[in-house]
């Protein structure tokens, strides 16, 4: 199953034209700076912007399609929108704001039960949206957006409005929904961190065009892209706990066909998270050293190599069994260690600054 | 303190203003939607009609709802012909005067009030399954029902007031068409009425009052309830 978008449209003095496909269910985040064109996109698929020339097809399901006029209004997509800023109907009470879309979908897979549970709105069903804190009110829009019974959850920078603490507090929320309801989403975002938390798909946005679509671990991995140029700029593996070390307090886990180790993490053995390595940590060696505190020496395959010219670095692309890892390195040493795509190598990578994403 | 056909008058102002803002607040809603919200030819023909009423002397009001709604006029004839109804020198015709005068201060109520209601709920509304005629009446007309209320109050004390087009398209009939201000007109006209048209004016002037304080308060209380 698979989600498929065409959108071109034109605004007075820009513009916008893109296209990508993603497997569903699954989170796909389209990511990029503020005015790339994000917010178009998901305006179109929910049906509020008719682009000029529009193609969206979800799951077998023609949503839009220029070419043969075929153009489903909102009311008739099922497509549940978050938006930034919650946009609760003031004139109802928290329940009577959730049930809305339920009432006219009619029950479904998804109930309120459930979703009350699943976001933690117990205790404010019988409020206004008036007296709710930023943070409850968004969990309440994606409530009321779940129960409309969505082929598709959009949602548009949810937590941009939100400060650190509120951010932190709807984000497991949202890694919950992703694993309780197999629904697919689409997320707009221009937070890195929500990207790396959530996304399997990862769409870049620039300037109205998608600068390249994919896996999240292969897209934050490649090299050439501008993401690899952030400060925060590193690989994403998809990983699974295979056993405590409680003597040594440290984690083995299973990533990207290799053996990591990181400090003794909180959960129960086989249970599957991320880990994110920024590529500034990763140190590149052509043979194992001794005696070092290293724990996490990794073998690959050099497969990429580009330039950072602002900061005078090397990004070096290392191909693992599955997946990859992202590696900053001066140019000298790219040089002294003769690296060039097809040469193996080592990354060296120190536990305490592998992120473990518990989702 | 009032007299029987004082009170008369009285009873039949409250009366036919209230007919008045029955019958013309359900067009006036319609009128602003369309104003507020649908892009068509002739819209702004549409809208200066409407506050057509506001500009014209009152009597040049009654004497077109004379010529429209007359007798024999085109509407007027058809009503009676089909439905058997008068409306001129008729209750019924006095309440039509009124709310054509009013509608213009109605529409402007609900029409602002719309215009300040945010897309974005309807926006939200419409991507969770509400239909145009769903989304009018269980989000912009909840979140315009203060104006639509005001509009309502403001409108009916207006009618209170009514005079010019009043008496010249239903006449200053008494028990019939003889509101407030007809009656105090007719108070003046006659020898020694003098102490009559002040008792009379002393009553407009408290129901005016009472007006203009409900609005405020209700105003204020449906705010509250809608959360803002």
């Amino acid at each position: 199953m698979s989600f498929s978008l065409r959108v071109r449209h034109r605004f007075p003095g820009a513009g916008i034209d893109a296209a990508f496909e993603a497997p569903t269910p699954g989170v796909i985040a389209l990511f990029g700076p503020s005015g790339a064109g994000k917010s178009t996109i998901i305006n179109a698929v929910a049906g509020l912007l008719r682009p000029d020339l529009g193609h969206v097809v979800l799951d077998d399901h023609v949503l839009a399609d220029s070419a043969s006029g075929v153009w489903l209004p909102p009311e008739t997509r099922r497509m549940g929108l978050v938006f930034q800023n919650a946009r609760l109907f003031p004139h109802m009470s928290v329940a009577t704001n959730l049930r809305f879309g339920l009432r006219r979908a009619g029950p479904g897979r998804i109930g309120f039960e459930e979703v009350v549970a699943l976001l933690g709105l117990g205790g404010l069903l019988g409020r206004r949206p008036r007296t709710l804190s930023g943070g409850e009110r968004q969990r309440v829009a994606i409530g009321r957006a779940l129960l409309a019974q969505p082929r598709l959850l959009l949602m548009d920078e949810p937590l941009a409005s939100l400060d650190a603490a509120r951010k932190a507090e709807i984000l497991p929320f949202l890694g919950r929904l992703k694993s309780a309801l197999r629904i697919p989403i689409l997320y707009v975002t221009h937070a890195l961190e929500e990207v790396v938390q959530l996304a399997d798909t990862l769409v870049l946005i620039e300037a109205g065009r998608v600068a390249a679509a994919g896996a999240l671990s292969d897209i934050a991995a490649r090299a050439d892209l501008p993401l690899a140029r952030r400060d925060d700029a590193g690989a994403v593996l998809a990983a699974r706990i295979a056993a405590h070390d409680e003597e040594h307090r440290l984690t083995r886990l299973d990533a990207g066909g290799a053996t990591f180790w990181v400090p003794l993490v909180d959960a129960a053995p086989g249970l599957d998270l991320r880990i994110r390595i920024p590529a500034r940590e990763v140190i590149l060696a052509r043979q194992a050293p001794e005696a070092i505190s290293v724990h996490n020496i990794i073998p690959g395959t050099t497969r990429a190599i580009a330039e950072d010219a602002p900061r005078r670095a090397a990004l070096v692309e290392i191909a693992l069994p599955r997946g990859a890892l992202l590696s900053r390195v001066t140019p000298d040493a790219v040089t002294k260690l003769g690296l060039e795509p097809g040469a193996p190598v080592l990354a060296l990578i120190k536990s305490m600054t592998i992120e473990v994403l518990v989702s | 303190m009032l007299s029987s056909e004082e009170w008369q008058a009285v009873r039949l102002t409250l009366a036919v203003a209230a007919r008045a803002v029955g019958f013309g607040l359900p067009v006036a809603v319609l009128t602003a939607w369309l104003l507020a919200r649908a892009r068509f030819p002739g819209r702004s023909v549409l809208n200066a009609l409407v506050h057509l009423p506001l500009v014209l002397p009152p009597v040049v009001t009654g004497w077109l709802l004379l010529i429209v709604f007359g007798i024999r006029g085109p509407v007027g004839a058809l009503l009676d012909d089909w439905f058997g109804v008068r409306l001129v020198f008729t209750t019924a015709g006095a309440a039509l005067a009124c709310a054509v005068m009013t509608f213009p201060v109605m529409v402007r109520a609900v029409r602002l009030a719309l215009e300040a209601g945010d897309p974005g709920l309807e926006e939200a509304a419409r991507t969770l399954g509400a239909g145009r005629l769903d989304r009018l009446f269980s989000v912009t007309l909840p979140l315009a029902s203060p104006g639509i209320l005001m509009g309502a109050i403001v409108g009916y004390a207006t009618c209170l007031g009514e005079f010019g087009a009043v008496i010249t398209f239903a006449a200053n009939i008494p028990g019939e068409t003889q509101t407030l201000p007809l009656a105090i007109y007719a108070a003046l006209q006659a020898p020694g009425g003098e102490a009559r048209a002040a008792t009379l004016s002393l009553v407009s002037i408290v129901l005016a009052l009472i007006g203009l304080l409900l609005s405020e308060w209700v105003g204020r209380r449906l705010n509250l309830a809608l959360g803002r």
